[in-house]
């Protein structure tokens, strides 16, 4: 559960052992990046409790268990390019989704999309690459996402 | 103050007063928002620190030709294969792997190389995997696998190349770089 703070504690105290003066250099670099990308953190913490405020897990629950194939997989990309929510919500969700009936093609839209495709971490991401590329890699994503999607649904014989 | 620093700063002020307001007034919306904004400050906050000290110790530790030599461009299809390793067993969501594109960057690894990591970081983090598998089972995983790793990295490859020809530089996140 908390390995990264075990690994994260670990490495300092190595490091401080071998040699104090790089990893007090280290602790600096640490901080002045950080602080460097906080304004673009806090903007996106805005944006993700405006956006999840807006669109709640009921309404998502409601959205994917709705509408064809085709339209399916349309509205499962688009809810999992704007909302976040962490892998321990989303799988059992779409499990009980899947048990209700929903496209396997359309749960992986949704989840792909949702692990791909960052509209909420955009403050974050434009601030290392700049937003031209963040626009473009995140559009090449959700058309990676969509060609998963139409795959699953090719091998789980939902389509064709 | 920059322009557009102005414009952040007026947004953040507007936002919290909002939020104050609404916790002062029993706005029920505004209340929802500001327990949102509190549990994803707290999400981040456990990890936030960690991920960056370990990015510290990177800079300081690890040699530029290490770097160079498995996510360079001598390291050819070896690079996208320790990129997506990388991204499989080592860091989390998006804005943990940023910073530490920024570091592989500054330390001599190909863009292509960089964007197969960010892209690998979001779909094959192996304790999510086992996560999906125990809900979704390990087929529809395994394709998610086959279907994407090769798709991230072709497209990471023309993006990468493509950018790369324009000398296209990441930033360390207080400036933009292309506007």
């Amino acid at each position: 559960m908390y390995y990264l703070q075990i690994a994260a504690g670990l490495a300092l105290l190595i490091s401080f052992i071998a040699n104090r003066e790089k990893t007090l250099k280290a602790v600096k670099i640490s901080l002045k990046r950080f602080w460097a990308i906080l304004p673009a953190f806090l903007s996106m913490l805005v944006l993700v409790s405006i956006v999840l405020f807006l669109i709640p897990d009921t309404l998502i629950t409601e959205y994917l268990g709705s509408g064809g194939k085709l339209t399916g997989v349309i509205i499962a990309s688009f809810l999992g390019s704007i909302t976040m929510m962490p892998g321990f919500i989303a799988f059992p969700l779409c499990g009980v989704l899947l048990e209700k009936g929903v496209l396997y093609m359309v749960l992986s839209a949704f989840t792909t999309t949702l692990m791909m495709v960052g509209i909420l971490t955009f403050p974050i991401e434009k601030a290392y690459f700049g937003p031209k590329v963040t626009i473009l890699r995140n559009v090449l994503s959700f058309f990676v996402a969509l060609i998963v999607a139409v795959m699953t649904g090719i091998f789980f014989g939902e389509i064709l | 103050m920059k322009p557009r620093n102005i414009i952040r700063t007026a947004g953040l002020s507007c936002y919290f007063i909002f939020i104050v307001l609404s916790f002062a007034l029993g706005f029920s919306p505004g209340k929802a928002i500001g327990y949102n904004l509190f549990s994803f400050s707290l999400d981040m906050l456990k990890v936030l620190p960690c991920a960056f000290i370990l990015i510290g110790l990177f800079e300081v530790w690890v040699k530029r030709e290490t770097v160079e030599k498995h996510f360079g461009e001598e390291a050819g299809i070896k690079g996208y294969m320790w990129a997506v390793l990388l991204a499989g067993t080592i860091v989390g969501p998006l804005y943990v792997a940023l910073p530490l594109a920024y570091s592989l960057h500054r330390k001599g690894a190909r863009l292509a190389v960089i964007f197969t990591y960010i892209g690998a970081s979001a779909i094959c983090r192996i304790p999510m995997a086992i996560f999906e598998v125990s809900f979704l089972g390990l087929k529809f995983t395994a394709i998610r696998f086959l279907v994407s790793i090769p798709l991230v990295i072709l497209s990471s490859k023309i993006l990468g190349e493509y950018l790369a020809k324009g000398g296209y530089q990441i930033s360390d996140g207080t400036q933009v770089t292309t506007e």
